[in-house]
């Protein structure tokens, strides 16, 4: 990867990226001039120490948060000042997966699945539930595709969201901690098995992680502190 | 397809789902009783007015209602003979008597309907078969409705073609029987000639009524006739159509009684009741999901996902909830159309208007938990 890459291949683009919370007295500033881009098809580490920024980062090129000032585009978007249905837009063109992987309790594996393809109207009704089960065998749960969240393990838990973060072929995904609470098999299983789908369907991948036993598995590492790019190192 | 979430949200708590639908078929039960019990004493109180045969009504200004009477003349009565429009004129007297219950001995008041029985103006069953009977000295028809402390008369009457009892201290003979049912104002009523009437109730003076009824010749056009009645008759009697008739009983027991406002009250408290607990379940159901939403959120759902969601599953509460409040209605109507010989009965239009209202009832619920729904910020699951 390199700065050379056209910008068709950028999913997203950070230029004096910064934000602020609270208000007069209290504000605060979080993110000072971020610069990053991301390419098509990349995994990126995001690092750094608790309250370095990573997850506002993260909320901001996922759409979940209004980005204030500085310039920020994602998919060819600008998501300054967005209004509300464009950030909903952009969400859906993004898989996520959480550190406490958030699956639906009342809906089995393959109905969370497909909630996540249910929002593309693009996509035959008829073709949901094949494509919801064909994503739950390919990360191994063929055989829990009814199962309850309740009664799977949490790697089976983790599988489950990641099958619901790629099933609609997302441009991106964004990973937040999603090996916290497993133990490191689990969690670098986890890990390989979004590396190699994402390597499958092209998409870009960023992990913010503090663990250390998997950072052999991205092609960037990029280190926050303090608000600000420390690192941004290819491997 | 789409997944149905919110059915699949409400029945994944199936214990919490049927502690949900209790409390909402209770608030339908409630509103159920009192407007059965409402309607009951509108259809009692006005089933004399319906099965009376005539066109136009007098009664004295001063009457309230049925039991409720003052007398008048019934010279105005056969002064509308006059009109061209009138063809026959029946007067009624009422009156309230102390009955001796034949088998225990115990005296109850009940009400006594005397007319000319040369004519039948009661479309009652059993009056038109029977009513010859009472043109005997101290002969009366009695109600196979009544209340059943008014004695076995139908068993009775079963056994011995005539039962002897007292009215009033006065004896009685009853040969036979008729059907009307107990109102609010009586417990149970006798039908007898005015001649016997006079005879039971000696304070009573003939000529001073308390109903004249007015039949109209065939083909005789009603608003003129009334009009015609109304400019003739001195101001001293009130003049009604059949309509009326009826209306003035209604709204007599509906406004100028606690009964009505006490019905209305209840009903509007199971509505309230009811829409507690929805709120409750709906709060609960949404405070409990609001992660899930959250994330639901950040996959890209919209706003409005949420509050079609949660409005889906007011509607479902309301219908689920509707069915064990009308069967357990109707079987609270048919104990209590037993205990109290009232016409009490589910009908169609009154389930139909209690699962409106609780859709409704739901719905308010619903409006008033969505709020909680900005608590779900997809910025925030992270």
């Amino acid at each position: 990867m390199n700065n050379q890459q056209s910008t068709i291949d950028q999913v997203v683009n950070i230029q004096n990226l910064s934000h602020f919370f609270g208000e007069g007295k209290l504000k605060k500033q979080i993110l000072f001039d971020i610069d990053l881009t991301l390419y098509s098809g990349e995994v990126i580490i995001l690092k750094g120490p608790s309250g370095s920024g990573k997850t506002t980062l993260l909320t901001l090129m996922g759409g979940l948060r209004s980005a204030q000032s500085g310039n920020l585009q994602v998919f060819g978007e600008d998501l300054i000042g967005a209004s509300k249905k464009k950030l909903v837009q952009t969400r859906r063109n993004i898989g996520y997966i959480f550190q406490a992987h958030n699956l639906l309790a009342s809906l089995t594996a393959r109905q969370n699945v497909q909630m996540s393809l249910e929002l593309h109207s693009e996509i035959k009704a008829s073709d949901i539930k094949q494509k919801a089960i064909a994503l739950l065998e390919s990360v191994g749960l063929g055989d829990h595709i009814d199962y309850y969240p309740q009664n799977l393990s949490g790697g089976q838990k983790q599988r489950v969201a990641i099958a619901r973060a790629l099933v609609a072929h997302p441009q991106m995904v964004l990973a937040d901690e999603p090996t916290a609470a497993l133990d490191s098999k689990s969690g670098r299983n986890i890990v390989e098995l979004m590396q190699q789908l994402s390597r499958q369907q092209g998409c870009t991948i960023l992990i913010v992680s503090h663990d250390n036993r998997i950072l052999d598995v991205a092609d960037r590492i990029v280190e926050l502190e303090d608000g600000r790019i420390t690192v941004n190192d290819e491997q | 397809m789409k997944t149905p979430l919110s059915w699949l949200q409400l029945s994944h708590e199936k214990v919490r789902l049927l502690i949900a639908l209790a409390g909402i078929g209770f608030a339908d039960m409630l509103m159920f009783v009192q407007l059965g019990f409402q309607n009951a004493l509108f259809d009692s109180s006005v089933k004399f007015h319906k099965a009376v045969d005539g066109d136009v009504f007098l009664m004295s200004p001063q009457s309230d209602a049925l039991g409720f009477t003052k007398t008048f003349s019934d010279r105005r009565l056969y002064e509308s003979l006059a009109i061209d429009e009138v063809e026959s004129v029946v007067p009624v007297y009422l009156n309230f008597g102390s009955w001796k219950n034949p088998v225990n001995r115990k005296t109850r008041t009940m009400l006594a309907i005397g007319f000319n029985p040369a004519n039948n103006i009661l479309n009652l069953p059993g009056v038109a078969e029977n009513l010859d009977q009472v043109k005997l000295a101290d002969f009366v028809l009695f109600d196979d409705k009544s209340r059943i402390e008014f004695g076995p008369i139908p068993e009775l009457l079963k056994q011995k073609p005539i039962v002897n009892t007292e009215l009033d201290s006065r004896d009685v003979k009853v040969s036979g029987l008729f059907s009307l049912g107990a109102s609010f104002a009586a417990d149970g009523n006798i039908i007898t000639s005015d001649t016997n009437f006079l005879r039971l109730f000696p304070e009573r003076k003939r000529g001073l009524i308390d109903i004249g009824v007015i039949n109209l010749k065939p083909g005789a056009n009603l608003e003129v006739a009334l009009a015609e009645i109304r400019r003739k008759l001195p101001q001293d009697v009130d003049i009604f159509s059949k309509e009326e008739f009826i209306q003035q009983e209604i709204s007599y027991w509906q406004d100028s009684t606690s009964i009505g406002f006490i019905f209305t009250l209840g009903t509007a408290i199971g509505f309230v009741v009811g829409t507690v607990i929805v709120y409750q379940i709906l709060y609960t159901d949404v405070a409990n999901h609001l992660s899930e939403y959250a994330t639901l959120k950040a996959m890209g759902y919209k706003d409005s996902y949420f509050i079609i969601l949660v409005f889906q599953e007011a509607v479902i509460l309301a219908v689920l909830g509707f069915i064990p409040g009308v069967v357990v209605a109707t079987g609270l109507y048919s104990l209590a159309a037993g205990a109290t010989a009232l016409p009490l009965f589910m009908t169609t239009n009154r389930a139909i208007a209690v699962l409106i209202l609780t859709i409704i009832m739901c719905c308010i619920s619903g409006s008033i938990a969505v709020r909680k729904l900005s608590a779900a910020d997809p910025a925030d699951i992270f």
